[in-house]
Parts: structure tokens; sequence; C-alpha cells
């Protein structure tokens, strides 16, 4: 793979390119069961890619792969060295890399999700990487853990509370994660979902739409 | 010395070294590192062959770029490569005479003369994986380095090989470009020829962080050395001549890396 191209695709200018989204959060909280619902309901209409961090495993590759409505030729790995939260933030540049070569090579798309390694509370994506990001909690963390912040829960664009099959089984109060989510989020967006129970990622896919909707619309070069 | 030559051999430079591991992660993942002393000898060994071809090639990189920057006027970054005289070692060259009746043999372009060191490079790394390796990391070094030094050299070794230059090639244009030596290039590639395995190993072994970095200050001595004394090809650009010292042990570790299934580095 390769874009060596001259550096026109950098975030700076959001012209003419599709919108990234990236899609962070905890270890198994269902990035790539969010990711891999997202390609299944919007793969229809839209020109997709996918950049995963991390997915060491055939087992999460073939998980995506099963998906099936998405070319695996257009799902690009990257290795982050054991530092996930480098590859998002700090060192973006793989990552770039990742979702230019699949701009050019499969180019125009309307939209590249980029899904970050698992990593904690206050792991967040550059703006140098990701237009507007998803972050992934899930209830089965305890119902706790809305309430102690960090960058992921109160800054992401969308909060997504998944697993929400289980609260009843682990003992986390619904209500109290969506109070003490609206407390830190400042109004900004939080989506209960349960990827088990709703494979379409109903709710999620409906506001990824709106997002690639205005981004289209606000960017074109036309 | 000039303070560029640290951003360029800082690890938090955000041009993705930190996701490579030079072989140290397959070395610790069939037992051949699995303590302090055997990434010692890892290290010592890294240096004494890679490492020394990198820091050779940065160097002759860094003077070819010199030369360009040097050159006047610059090769425009899309359009048909500009001729430039033979390099100068720094030194700005004399206006090109006009050829005495096609006598003498036009000037190598910047175009070719990448071409041709990037051949030198391809050609004293035998592993495919490695060399794939190499030219990413060239690549992601370049991407970056053109936003923070922008400069018609980084413009047109990008356009002159396109599938990404190999890393040691980009490394010494971005040195030369940030105002840095040949030395000072050999020094910066040899450094981070061993302190991203070094940095690989902490986290795949957990390793004293503190030892580790001790290990790194005692080969400081020797990665002076090969800064110092590694060739540079001269301004005649006889890069043939430039060490090629082989490290069969690496190739089988970045060969067999590249088939494992579970792959935390890139390399």
């Amino acid at each position: 793979m390769g874009a060596n191209h001259d550096d026109h695709h950098h975030a700076a200018d959001p012209h003419g390119r599709a919108l990234r989204l990236g899609i962070g959060g905890p270890v198994g909280s269902g990035k790539t069961a969010l990711t891999a619902a997202l390609c299944r309901t919007l793969g229809p209409s839209m020109r997709l890619g996918v950049v995963t961090n991390d997915i060491y495993t055939t087992e999460d590759a073939d998980f995506l792969r099963r998906a099936g409505v998405l070319d695996p030729e257009r799902i690009v790995a990257v290795q982050t060295g054991c530092c996930p939260h480098t590859a998002i933030r700090d060192d973006i540049a793989a990552n770039l890399d990742a979702v230019e070569t699949l701009e050019e090579r499969f180019g125009p798309l309307d939209l590249v999700i980029v899904e970050s390694g698992g990593d904690n509370l206050t792991a967040t994506f550059s703006r140098g990487l990701a237009d507007r990001q998803i972050f992934v909690l899930d209830v089965s963390g305890g119902d706790k853990v809305p309430r102690k912040g960090g960058p992921g829960v109160t800054t992401a664009d969308l909060l997504v509370v998944n697993k929400t099959d289980l609260a009843q089984m682990v003992g986390a109060d619904l209500t109290v994660m969506s109070r003490d989510a609206a407390a830190v989020r400042e109004g900004r967006p939080v989506l209960f979902t349960s990827i088990r129970d709703d494979p379409s990622a109903h709710a999620v896919s409906e506001w990824v739409t709106g997002l690639v909707e205005s981004w289209a619309h606000e960017h074109s070069n036309a | 010395m000039n303070a560029a030559l640290l951003l360029l051999a800082d690890s938090r430079l955000p041009a993705g070294g930190h996701g490579h591991s030079g072989g140290a992660e397959e070395a610790v993942r069939i037992g051949a590192i699995h303590d302090l002393a055997g990434l010692a000898a890892f290290l010592r060994g890294r240096l004494a062959t890679a490492g020394l071809v990198t820091a050779a090639l940065a160097a002759a990189a860094c003077e070819l770029g010199a030369a360009h920057l040097s050159a006047s006027p610059p090769p425009p970054a899309d359009g048909p490569p500009a001729e430039v005289p033979a390099r100068a070692n720094g030194v700005l060259p004399a206006p090109t005479p006009a050829p005495a009746n096609g006598s003498s043999p036009p000037p190598e372009t910047s175009r070719s003369a990448w071409v041709r060191l990037d051949a030198e490079a391809d050609a004293r790394i035998s592993s495919p994986a490695q060399r794939e390796a190499s030219r990413t990391q060239g690549r992601l070094l370049l991407r970056t380095s053109r936003r923070i030094w922008p400069s018609p050299v980084l413009d047109a070794l990008a356009g002159a090989v396109p599938q990404g230059a190999h890393h040691p090639l980009a490394l010494g244009a971005v040195a030369a470009v940030a105002g840095c030596s040949p030395a000072e290039a050999a020094l910066a590639a040899a450094y981070t020829s061993v302190t991203g395995p070094a940095t690989a190993a902490v986290r795949l072994l957990g390793l004293d962080p503190v030892a580790v970095h001790r290990l790194l200050a005692e080969l400081a001595p020797a990665l002076e050395r090969v800064a110092a004394t590694v060739p540079t090809g001269g301004s005649d650009g006889s890069w043939e001549s430039l060490p090629a010292h082989a490290a069969p042990a690496l190739d089988l570790l970045a060969e067999q890396h590249i088939r494992a299934d579970l792959r935390l580095f890139v390399s």
C-alpha cells in the first residue's frame, strides 16, 4: 500500500474527501461489533472504507469480514506497537497513510471508519485524523463509568452505551448512566444500544447518516 | 550541532516509528530475546549491521539533499526533473558550465540520483518484509516532514520514489532540509536503529526501562563511532562502495514476523 502523493488530504483540508469517523472505547465494549453493524446498515447506500487498529487476531478480522457487506480489500489493518492511543492521537501517520491509501484505491468514498485499538477512558482521536468520533462503552463495565468522565466520555461527538441487554444481569442502572453522561457531556448526544438485539445498530446508523450527509453538503468540491 | 537533529531522532516525532520493532517482536516471540543480556547482544548486532548500513545511506542521502538544496533554482515538485549540478559536499556549487561540444556527460538529474540511491538501499536489504517496512517508514517520515520542513528537495524525493523511499533516504533528505550535516544524519539513523527495538522490548517483555536506557547509554560511544566513520560515497555519488553488512538472522526474523498470526508491531 502507499499514499506518497502530495499531501492534499490531511484533515486541515477537508474538501472533496470522505468524512473520517473515529470509533474508540475500552477493550470489549463493542467497537468492532459497531463497525460491522455500520458496514451492514450503511454499506448498501454509501461508499465505505474501514481502518482497523490492533485487530491482531484473525478472529476479529474474520468477524468484520463475515459482516459480509464490505469487500475485505476495503479493510486496512494498522499495527500500533502496543500503543493504541499513540496511533490515533500523538502519532497518526500510519492511520492517515491507511485512510489515504483506501481513498486512493477505492475513492471517492463517503465515509472512512477508523476503529481504534481497545484502550482506556482517556483515549481520543486527534482532530488531524478523525473529523468526528464515537466513544463506545458497555453497561457491563459498571454504571459508574460515565460519571468517571475522561476525554472519551466527555468530548466524543457521540457516546454509545452498548450491551443494554446485559444491564439487568450485571446490575447496571441505565437511568443512572444516562443522567451521569448527560451531566458531563454538556448536551452532546448519548445513544443506548444492544447490537446483539439490533444488529443494524439502527439509532447509531441514523446518526452517522446525518453526519455524512451534512459533511458532503458542507465540503463538496462542486 | 543542529537542534533539529533532536526533533528528528525523538521517538515522539509523529512519523509512525512507534509501530516498528526492528525484528525485536519476533526475537521475543521465539525466545531469542528474553532478558536484558539478550537485548544488549541484539542491539549490538543490529548496530554493527543494519544500523551501520542505514547510517551510511542516511549520510549519503543527506549529502545528496544538501547538494540539491544549494543548487539553484530548486527542482519543481511535480514538473519535469530539473538538472542539478554534481554534489558539492555542502559547498555552493559553481554555475554549471555549458557542455563543451558534448564532450562531458550531462549532470545527473535530481530524480535519477534519488532513484539510483534508492536502488542502492534496496540492494542492501535482503528480506522483502524488511524492504517493505523500510519503505513504509520512509513514506511516513516524508509525509510528516513535508509538512514540518516543506522543501522542493523532499517533494522531489517523494516524486522520484512514489512507492515510498527507503527510510534512511527519507531521514537523510529531511536532515539536509532541516540543516543537519551528513554525520548528524548518520547519528540519527544509528540511534533510531537501536532505540526502536529497545523500546519495543520494554513494552513486550516488561523489562526495567531504566536498565534498558542504561544499555542505550553504554552504546552511545559506538553510535558516535558509526556516525563519525561511515563513508557517504562522496560527492561523485559512488554509492556502490557504501557498506553492505548483512544480518541473515535479522532477515529471517523479519520474514517470520510478517507471517505471524499475532503481530503488535508492523515490523
